[in-house]
């Protein structure tokens, strides 16, 4: 489903995965193109976090096939996984941060336990990457609870571009934010995903934060992507699905739960 | 035939969980031999589970020593058997006491605390960052509990045990009139190095029983602050009845004759 010729650094086909009785994943196929930025949209509760959290190898699908660089992660080992896994970098919604860690050893925590980088040698990679995302020295030795939302989602940002990855999720980043910090996270994203050369993927549900990081947008309806094209033509889709989400109506092809049952 | 049916239920379900937490038992003990390995976070969890329970658990033990010497001076001096409480005292507390009070203790303080930090970790996805981060959670997180808690516990208990036979010699000093060297030596002729080592190896056994608890519950926890909540309850509930189970089968193993 890209909307170009550029290669594709992940392909999604077919996958579906189902808990319990319902089935979250019904046959998703989306090819997020190379060193583009991709937005998944969707209501809650489309498969937008499932999806994301099978391209990570959190959650196994029960079908499909998920390929990033051609390797199908789904039929690799737990090593080799693990390899490509370093190659993503991921902001968390909530910013997981971890509690119990200063904030450079948040940062840090990659090249430290992933990588056995030595502190002395991490730290000083931590302060440059908060730098990237406009917090200065002193924030470092903070812990994670003395920071605002917005600094923690910033923090969050810094760990993940720390290993420099070639691929970077980000799981609805501007939540809860105020307009003013969204779109700082928002240009910080873009500024982020320029520097590195990053593929990046972008779940959510903010249509500001959308117009502002996508060069792609794939719209995902009931486990399955209805619709992917260049953020230029979102607008003239002619598809209803998107033609309600993006404009926010309650009336159009897209049941939601919005009355009593 | 309907009463049969949730019965049946309730039977699979305890196979399903007990083969469930075997399963995660088995993989977080494998990470115990496999590189890398943890240093930092088995010391913060020996201090933690071993050192920061000391005040709690050498209380916990004073007083059953104290109360041991009491109750066992009023059964034992209608028969004229004083002499004998010493030997109660140092039995019980080796055999018994020391090991199951503080593993309960242990299961209170620690296997609530962990359960209840990794299953906020889990809520807050902070454990699926430890994934992202090239860091296997189980290798990360539990691994170094299970081993610290079964290390710290053999230690923990033998300062226990040393502090529950001192709270008996205090009462039988103080209170009951004994000659306090007497007392003591009586305590060393009867005690045998049978006695102490059964209860180090229950306390080992004690220890990993809390940590896997309180690891499995609070990394395969709910959502929300429910799921925290429940975790927690799972945690201390299942070790504690899992530390009497154990200490039955483990006494009869030692000591049945």
């Amino acid at each position: 489903m890209s909307a170009d010729q550029t290669p594709s650094k992940i392909a999604v086909r077919n996958v579906t995965k189902s808990f319990g009785r319902k089935q979250v994943l019904c046959g998703a196929d989306l090819l997020i193109p190379k060193g583009q930025s991709t937005v998944i949209i969707g209501g809650s509760g489309t498969g937008k976090s499932v999806l994301l959290k099978c391209i990570l190898g959190l959650i196994q699908p029960d079908s499909g096939t998920i390929e990033i660089d051609g390797v199908n992660i789904l039929a690799e080992g737990a090593q080799s996984r693990r390899d490509i896994r370093q190659k993503i970098g991921m902001l968390f919604q909530g910013g997981a941060l971890f509690d119990s860690l200063r904030v450079w050893e948040n940062v840090a925590f990659g090249l430290m336990q992933g990588d056995r980088m030595s502190a002395r040698d991490a730290k000083p990679i931590a302060i440059t990457k908060l730098g990237q995302v406009g917090l200065g020295p002193d924030v470092a030795d903070l812990f994670p609870a003395e920071l605002s939302g917005g600094m923690q989602k910033r923090v969050g940002l810094a760990r993940a571009i720390a290993r420099e990855p070639e691929i970077l999720f980000f799981d609805e980043p501007t939540t809860g934010l105020d307009p003013i910090m969204a779109g700082v996270i928002n240009d910080l994203i873009r500024q982020c995903v320029a520097d590195l050369g990053a593929t990046a993927v972008t779940i959510t549900h903010d249509m500001t934060s959308v117009r502002h990081i996508a060069d792609q947008v794939a719209m995902i309806y009931e486990g399955k992507f209805i619709w992917s094209g260049p953020i230029a033509d979102l607008d003239t889709s002619g598809n209803p699905y998107i033609n309600q989400f993006i404009h926010g109506r309650t009336q159009g092809p897209i049941a939601l739960q919005v009355r009593s049952a | 035939m309907p009463l049969l049916s949730p019965l049946g239920q309730l039977v699979l379900a305890l196979f399903a969980t007990s083969g469930r937490v075997t399963l995660f038992a088995l993989e977080a003990m494998s990470h115990w031999v496999r590189p890398p390995f943890y240093g930092r976070q088995l010391v913060r969890q020996i201090v933690e589970i071993g050192y920061f329970s000391l005040p709690v658990v050498g209380l916990t033990t004073l007083f059953t020593g104290m109360v041991l010497a009491l109750q066992a001076y009023t059964g034992f001096s209608q028969f004229n058997a004083e002499s004998t409480i010493a030997n109660l005292v140092v039995l019980a507390i080796t055999r018994e006491l020391g090991p199951v009070m503080a593993g309960l203790m242990v299961a209170g303080r620690v296997g609530a605390a962990m359960a209840a930090e990794l299953a906020t970790m889990r809520v807050t996805e902070q454990i699926d960052a430890l994934d992202t981060l090239s860091t296997p959670p189980m290798k990360y997180l539990v691994a170094p509990r299970l081993l610290a808690g079964t290390l710290a516990l053999p230690p923990l208990v033998a300062i226990g045990n040393v502090i529950g036979v001192m709270g008996g010699w205090l009462v039988g000093e103080q209170k009951l009139g004994f000659n306090g060297a007497a007392y003591l030596q009586a305590t060393m002729n009867f005690v045998s190095m049978d006695d102490v080592l059964s209860g180090l190896v229950k306390a080992a056994v004690f220890g990993f029983t809390v940590t896997l608890m309180g690891c499995y519950h609070g990394f395969n926890s709910g959502r929300g602050a429910q799921g925290v909540g429940a975790a927690t309850t799972n945690a201390v509930v299942s070790a504690s009845i899992l530390i009497l189970v154990f200490d039955y089968l483990l006494t009869e193993a030692f000591f049945a004759k």
